[in-house]
């Protein structure tokens, strides 16, 4: 058989999956070794008994200060954080998105604006951002609306823009009103894409995020990353970095869970 | 986990083709960022001050900047630069916490005014109790605030602070909600001079307390005592021309605050709040005298207090400080930050 064509069985596409990670984790392990056989102080590869010492501390002991269990109450601050943010830009993107692609009148007068918006590096806006929003928590939300919302109307509305128009007309000709089209053809269809398109944001989100609990916060899984390195905690920041992929691949899984349930039929070819 | 693992990697990587620290060496390379206290070493580097003492032991120093501060302090750690300009907090906290044995071999400036807590709308340090106050958390403005609470009778249990980077401390402290911040300069002069703010308490009262220094890998200065030699006379012939009250002096400030950014008028006002030990024997006898023990006994209770050993640390004590003329602070069997005043002597006896 021509090596093109050999495909993985489910378990072994699973093995091969796991092989070049295995070896990874075992170079760290190794190179942490030899780091600390020289300097058993060393911070900048933490053994992974290290790791669990120091996230034990911060998962199961309540802080001094404030009373909270930290790595559980930073989790939470930025899952928020992130949740709004992106729940803003969805419902702004459908909304928007949607009208944008069904009438070519609000395509012509608003997408420019959309566009301009859509190239502005957001991160360059914080110290305005801070001034027009405070320091709060509005300010964070803020900047991952900003940074991902454009994207995602722009992707919406051009997706609907180019709905056949051949099923636009038929539906039109059994009586359908501009409304109708809107609800009943052009919502159905976006639906799956937003989905689609809210993927793809998660990463920039996160990155947003991270910068935004950077700048000025007292609680979050990037404000702990960026306390932490003033001392060259690798011990906190690794296992934290660690923790933060897992939840974005747990939040695209999720998505990916959702659209399939939801909407089968776009995912007809793939299942 | 991608990302620790791929720095893994590197440092594997580099660390198989970086030199023995013990061994002997030609080449040298020195971190510094930019602050009032530090500019000396940019400017030696552009005026040849550097290569005239390289050349004289035999050596070559490379003078690197690094544009943020911490990451140098890290690099330094790393086992990438083989000395770095320091505050002495972050000496402690950061290569000597993580068992980088580190030797401070010049005293060179201490903080008098260059940091500050800034308050809105209020004349004493008082006024801070319950408010939200903006700092780098962790780093000497955390300590300096530390300090002046306790100067009004307050905890840091008193006020609510919120992580802020340096770089973003003069446009999160004009958002409207902000009242209360701690920086250093050049950020402290431009929060300072905003409207209705003021400030209440800097390190002009707490003399000696900042300390800026030069600090070099310990093992390489054993193996090569003629970088320290070279280092100390860079610094104070720098020094001597930077001080002078003339045209000369002048210039050289101005090719300093070129240097760091910022107008001569600004720089020339930073250097006010900044006491420079231009004498050798001056910083000796800083480093010698048994106020900077209570200094870093201060520090290190603070940076403990804060966690900064990190969590395994059973105590303050954990890592050790020496200090000119044997004495030591803290466990004596890990002292890993050393105030060595040995080739400041060298200079101030003219033996360099």
């Amino acid at each position: 058989m021509r090596l093109v064509n050999r495909r993985p069985t489910p378990k072994g596409g699973l093995l091969l999956g796991a092989v070049p990670l295995l070896v990874l984790a075992v170079l760290y392990v190794v190179a942490a070794a030899a780091r600390h056989a020289e300097n058993p102080a060393d911070k900048i590869l933490p053994t992974f008994g290290m790791m669990v010492q120091a996230m034990g501390t911060l998962l199961a002991q309540p802080d001094p200060l404030s009373g909270r269990l930290i790595f559980w109450a930073d989790t939470f601050a930025s899952l928020q954080r992130l949740g709004l943010g992106l729940g803003i830009a969805s419902l702004t993107a459908l909304l928007l998105g949607l009208a944008l692609g069904v009438l070519p009148l609000l395509r012509a007068s608003l997408g420019p604006v959309v566009t301009t918006v859509a190239v502005v590096p957001p991160v360059a806006l914080l110290p305005v951002l801070f001034i027009v929003f405070g320091l709060g928590e509005t300010a964070k939300v803020a900047l991952i609306v900003i940074g991902v919302a454009p994207f995602m109307v722009r992707d919406l509305a051009l997706h609907v823009s180019a709905i056949p128009a051949e099923q636009m007309l038929k539906a039109q000709t059994l009586g359908a009103s501009s409304w109708q089209l809107a609800l009943r053809l052009a919502l159905p269809m976006a639906m799956p894409r937003l989905i689609a398109s809210l993927r793809l944001s998660l990463g920039p989100a996160w990155v947003y995020l991270i910068a935004a609990e950077a700048v000025a916060s007292d609680i979050g899984l990037g404000y702990r990353i960026f306390l932490v390195r003033r001392y060259l905690s690798m011990d906190i920041i690794l296992p934290y970095v660690a923790w933060i992929s897992l939840l974005a691949i747990a939040c695209d899984l999720a998505l990916l869970w959702l659209s399939r349930w939801a909407f089968p039929w776009a995912h007809g070819a793939k299942r | 986990m991608t990302a620790g693992l791929a720095l893994a990697l590197t440092l594997t990587a580099c660390g198989g083709g970086a030199s023995d620290p013990a061994e002997p060496r030609t080449d040298f390379a020195i971190g510094w960022s930019i602050y009032a206290g530090w500019m000396p070493w940019p400017y030696a580097e552009q005026t040849g001050i550097v290569k005239k003492w390289a050349d004289k032991y035999g050596i070559t120093i490379d003078v690197v900047q690094v544009n943020d501060y911490v990451e140098s302090v890290n690099q330094y750690t790393a086992g990438k630069l083989d000395g770095v300009t320091v505050a002495s907090m972050d000496a402690l906290t950061i290569p000597a916490a993580s068992g980088k044995d580190t030797s401070a071999i010049i005293i060179g400036d201490y903080s008098n005014g260059n940091d500050g807590v800034v308050l809105k709308g209020a004349g004493n340090i008082a006024a801070i109790r319950g408010r939200t106050v903006y700092l780098a958390e962790l780093s000497v403005s955390h300590y300096l605030l530390a300090r002046g609470l306790e100067s009004a009778g307050l905890a840091l249990t008193d006020v609510k602070t919120v992580n802020t980077s340096d770089a973003d401390i003069v446009s999160a402290f004009a958002s409207p909600q902000a009242n209360a911040a701690v920086a250093w300069n050049p950020q402290l002069s431009e929060i300072a001079r905003m409207p209705g703010a003021s400030a209440v308490f800097t390190s002009a009262q707490i003399p000696g307390e900042i300390l800026d220094l030069l600090a070099v890998d310990t093992a390489t200065l054993a193996a090569n005592p003629n970088l320290g030699k070279a280092l100390a006379g860079i610094w104070y012939e720098t020094m001597a021309i930077m001080t002078r009250q003339d045209a000369t002096g002048a210039e050289a400030r101005a090719a300093m605050a070129k240097l760091a950014g910022t107008t001569p008028e600004a720089f020339e006002a930073q250097l006010k709040t900044t006491y420079l030990y231009a004498e050798p024997a001056s910083a000796v006898q800083a480093a010698s005298a048994p106020e900077l023990v209570t200094a870093m006994t201060r520090v290190r209770d603070f940076s403990y207090s804060k966690g900064l050993f990190g969590p395994g640390a059973p105590s303050a004590d954990t890592v050790g400080m020496a200090f000119p003329g044997n004495r030591t602070l803290g466990n004596p069997q890990n002292v890993k930050l050393r105030f060595d005043a040995s080739f400041m002597q060298m200079a101030a006896d003219g033996k360099l």
